[in-house]
């Protein structure tokens, strides 16, 4: 992972997360929980050494430029907490930092609370999207670590909960798009939040988007941050997105899912944080939105107008069944397939058409070719070569030879697994 | 330039419609401002004011507009009725007027036609006359009630203006259905457009009102008063829901000190003119709309008095459906409370956690339930249950509300299963609405490393115990559904949790579920049982979230019935802790 930081400060979290990558991958609980507590510990004590740093050395290192690693992991089983990214620096914000009133304890808290979260909790998830990539761990042991990573964050949310204390500078609503099951980015969030002095109630995974805007309308949050890790979620994202901005809500998105650079979120004109403190500095300076009307989302996207879109999505089964036909044809060795295997074989095609989909709701071929080099590196770490996507790219070229934009998308991927790989 | 009357004519077809139906002169149209002919397609004259006639002399309904008309109108009407309506209006200097009209001279006049076009094609021209011979301003005969100088252009405008007022009040208020931010908005609006500062104070209790007050750009300020609505002429009235009082009699020093915004400099002695508009309300008034204006601004003319009227129809109607929906979001969330399913946690050093998802999108509840009875010592047992009541929604959820409550009430004789059970049957059985339930009970307790659990069915289908090998067992258990046979039987299993294994219950809305890639398939308990051999070892939180995570993905958008599933897991840790850690935050 690359970081623009002094060495000490790295160094300082470098053994911890070491060891809770062991305790997650051995599914030990009390251990990762320990681990977690002990690092907050340090890094209190830590934050108080750094608190005395130069301000020179700070400033230094916050006008580094970001370098956001460009990786788009965004699939069907694990995602990278993009939005959850280590900082490259943890900054106090200026109203949390220690006053004569506030006591500097709790502030170093806040802090520690904060690095832990974000440089050793989150850090640990995004390996694990990279271990399941490369087959070095399987879905079941992802959700495991997983659950343990929630305990990890409970862990640190009860210990630093005595350090926030005070007005809270707002309330804003953190939750999933509708069919996300990734919920510890959005976790992190919220706690990252808390910490810097928010009220945030935290809906988590699988929120149907009336809740969603039912629930910030009781709670009259300022704002709502939308996790997403899943491309194929993004009309139900847009969905969310206009009609939280419809009940005059404005709207934060944030997660591997809005694109590089968050370019679909700003496509759904919602504001796009790159992570945690991100979002918190974007909350900040936040203006309540002028309300406008639920949007139609062709207002948004004129392109839907030629309904193609409409189209793939609303023939989905039948491109799918015709799909695997075509593919059981073409490729005489998937008659031999076991039952596991030819559900995972329409599973695949379900995820190929259904990002087919998703790259013509937002207009862009990138999406689709993001996600077939993706499946060709996953199928690679398997054994798979990538090639036995074309028979299914192929099929698909034929049965939607009509529609322009979706000819153009399937192309591309063909022309990106066609050629040899260069040596 | 004439002078003209204060409003100008509506282009609306029904006028035009009505117009047809009473020809000439009826007493409603003499009131009219300005002539008017309408002709249909073919340019046939269907009818005409009284007006019309003075300026087009042999105008008559029946005959041919060309023979009484000059040319540029009889053009200008068969353009329109030929639906190029559009090109009519493009000015010579190409910009385009947004309404259709054509100028020419009839006799010494110079006319300006507005077009208002009717139903099938038939068109209405209202004939302004802009200048009379010499140029001398002078009006129409019929036309004698001007009184303010405004062009009608200008007239237009400011109708324009008002509807575009009214327009963006509305699409503000429907965006909120929250009591304190409509009526934030609507003294926002009114302080903005209305007037220099605005006072909206809402039904209160006899003695206190919430009052929010602001000036065009200062700071909306929100606040309970203790007042007397008589300070003020009009607000009594107004908060009875009586008509409202004008302007003209309210006494700008009368104004209350509450009523007086933050950021209004001068204060009280500054206020030139008060209104005092009710905001009515369905039924019952939602308060009132109090309007200031400082000295140097003009008074409150009838006119506006008017449009502030129109102004606060809306904001009270927002008002009403705001705070009703309030009250009764407030009352769903009082009677659902016991409705949901409970925050599940490690109790006793064993583990439980649940997953719900109702069949209906919208609804947090449905017929099945699960609920977690805490045992009051570590070496009791504690009792667990999951259950499926028949019916789907609001309905079936309230009967497992019940059947919850009945359950709380047993949870004594929960060291005999079958004593339970019977007992719970019986209840069922002689209440009034028999809804009948299936359900496994479990009583769990901690022993040694492990944990021991009794399981008995009642109907329902029998757990899977995962062991840490990836084993998956059903636990050996079946019984009688409850609420249906007064004979009922059950066999009840005993399971010995090793750390690291679960217990998973499950209502059928799982195994029953249909769809897959392919669609329509049923998801089948083999699947579940793969799915849950890959979850070895596994803690109880990510066995639930795992399983409800492929089963959604396995739905996908298609219907499904109410689905639950309840983890009980003997914990790895390797001291058992006999803490209770607080239930995590749903």
């Amino acid at each position: 992972m690359k970081r623009v930081t002094d060495g000490k400060d790295v160094h300082s979290l470098a053994e911890p997360r070491e060891q809770l990558w062991q305790a997650l991958g051995e599914c030990d609980e009390t251990r990762a929980v320990a681990i977690v507590r002990r690092a907050l510990d340090t890094a209190g004590h830590r934050q108080e050494a750094e608190r005395r740093q130069t301000a020179t050395e700070r400033n230094r290192a916050a006008v580094e430029p970001t370098q956001a690693p460009e990786h788009m992991r965004a699939p069907k089983h694990m995602r990278a907490p993009e939005h959850v990214r280590a900082p490259e620096h943890v900054q106090v914000p200026a109203h949390m930092r220690a006053t004569p009133a506030d006591s500097s304890a709790a502030a170093r808290m806040r802090a520690a609370g904060e690095r832990v979260l974000l440089e050793l909790i989150a850090p640990a998830q995004e390996r694990m999207g990279r271990a399941w990539a490369a087959n070095d761990m399987t879905v079941a042991q992802e959700h495991a670590a997983t659950a343990i990573s929630e305990r990890c964050v409970a862990a640190v949310a009860d210990a630093t909960a005595p350090a926030v204390t005070g007005t809270c500078v707002g309330r804003v609503l953190v939750s999933c798009v509708d069919g996300e099951w990734h919920s510890l980015p959005a976790r992190l969030v919220s706690e990252v939040l808390r910490l810097r002095g928010w009220r945030v109630d935290y809906l988590g995974a699988q929120v149907p988007t009336e809740h969603l805007v039912a629930h910030a309308r009781r709670t009259r949050a300022q704002a709502v941050l939308l996790s997403s890790s899943i491309p194929t979620l993004l009309p139900g994202a847009h969905n969310a997105i206009s009609s939280c901005q419809g009940a005059g809500l404005p709207v934060l998105a944030g997660g591997a899912a809005f694109g590089p650079q968050g370019r679909y979120a700003r496509l759904m004109r919602a504001e796009w944080a790159k992570d945690a403190p991100d979002a918190a500095a974007l909350l900040g300076r936040l203006t309540p939105s002028g309300t406008h009307a639920t949007r139609l989302p062709d207002l948004d996207l004129p392109h839907l107008g030629d309904q193609e879109y409409t189209m793939v999505r609303r023939t989905k089964l039948q491109l799918v069944k015709q799909t695997l036909a075509d593919v059981e044809e073409r490729s005489p060795e998937t008659r031999e397939y076991s039952q596991y295997q030819m559900e995972r074989t329409v599973e695949d095609i379900d995820f190929i058409v259904s990002y087919l989909a998703t790259a013509l709701y937002v207009d862009d071929p990138d999406l689709f070719t993001r996600f077939i080099t993706w499946t060709a590196d996953i199928l690679a770490a398997r054994g798979v070569p990538p090639r036995c996507l074309l028979p299914a790219l192929d099929s698909l070229l034929n049965q939607l030879k009509d529609f322009p934009r979706t000819v153009g998308i399937l192309t591309a991927a063909h022309t990106l697994l066609t050629p040899p790989p260069a040596p | 330039m004439v002078s003209l009357p204060e409003r100008l004519p509506k282009h609306s077809p029904e006028q035009t419609e009505q117009t047809s139906t009473r020809g000439a002169g009826p007493a409603a149209r003499r009131r009219e401002p300005y002539p008017a002919v309408t002709a249909d397609a073919s340019g046939i004259v269907l009818s005409h004011n009284a007006q019309a006639a003075v300026l087009l002399p042999r105008v008559a309904a029946g005959v041919v507009l060309g023979e009484i008309a000059p040319a540029w109108l009889t053009e200008a009407h068969m353009r329109l009725g030929g639906g190029a309506g559009e090109e009519l209006s493009a000015r010579a200097d190409g910009a385009p007027d947004p309404s259709a009209w054509a100028e020419g001279r009839i006799d010494a006049y110079w006319v300006k036609a507005l077009a208002a076009p009717g139903v099938d094609g038939a068109v209405t021209w209202w004939l302004v006359v802009e200048s009379t011979p010499g140029s001398t301003p002078a009006s129409v005969p019929a036309s004698t009630t001007a009184s303010t100088p405004v062009s009608a252009a200008g007239e237009l405008a400011h109708e324009r203006a008002r509807a575009g007022l009214l327009q963006e009040l509305s699409s503000d208020l429907l965006t909120s259905l929250d009591v304190d931010r409509c009526t934030a908005m609507t003294a926002r609006r009114a302080a903005r457009d209305l007037a220099d500062a605005a006072v909206v104070v809402g039904t209160g209790d006899g003695r206190t009102f919430p009052v929010t007050r602001c000036t065009a750009d200062g700071p909306v300020v929100q606040e309970r008063v203790a007042l007397d609505p008589g300070q003020l002429p009009g607000l009594a009235e107004a908060l009875q829901g009586l008509p409202a009082v004008s302007s003209r009699w309210i006494d700008p020093r009368e104004v209350p000190s509450w009523a007086v915004p933050e950021g209004f400099t001068g204060g009280v002695a500054d206020i030139g003119s008060v209104a005092v508009v009710p905001l009515p309300g369905h039924g019952v008034p939602t308060g009132c709309l109090i309007l200031l204006r400082r000295r140097r601004q003009t008074e409150f003319t009838p006119a506006e008095e008017s449009f502030a009227q129109l102004f606060a129809a809306r904001a009270g109607a927002a008002l009403s459906v705001a705070r009703s929906h309030t009250r009764q979001a407030h009352s769903t969330d009082v009677l659902i409370r016991d409705l949901l399913p409970p925050s599940l946690g490690r109790v006793h050093g064993i583990c439980f956690s649940g997953g719900y998802r109702a069949s209906v999108a919208d609804e947090l509840v449905g017929g099945d339930f699960y609920d977690l009875y805490p045992a009051d010592t570590p070496e009791a047992e504690t009792v667990a249950v999951l259950g499926d009541v028949c019916g789907k929604g609001l309905e079936a959820a309230v009967v497992a509300g019940r059947v919850r409550h009945a359950l709380q009430a047993l949870i004594p004789f929960a060291a005999d299963h079958t004593r339970l059970l019977t007992l719970l049957n019986g209840a069922l059985l002689s209440s009034y609405r028999t809804p009948f339930v299936t359900l496994v009970l479990v009583t769990a307790v901690r022993q040694d490393a492990g944990v021991r659990l009794r399981i008995s069915s009642a109907g329902h289908p029998a757990p899977l115990i995962v062991r840490v090998t990836g084993q998956v067992e059903e636990a050996p258990t079946d019984g009688t559904l409850i609420g249906v046979f007064a004979d009922i039987a059950f066999r009840t299993a005993e399971v010995a949790l090793q750390p690291g294994e679960t217990c998973l219950l499950y209502s059928d809305g799982i195994t029953e579920a249909r769809g897959g890639p392919l669609n329509d398939v049923m998801f089948s308990e083999d699947r579940l049982r793969a799915v849950l051999a890959q979850c070895a070892g596994m803690p109880p939180e990510a066995i639930t979230e795992r399983v409800q995570m492929v089963i959604a993905q396995w739905v996908g958008e298609g219907p499904h019935d109410d689905m639950a599933v309840l983890a009980i897991g003997a914990p790895r840790d390797t001291c058992p802790t006999t803490v209770n850690e607080p239930p995590r935050e749903r």
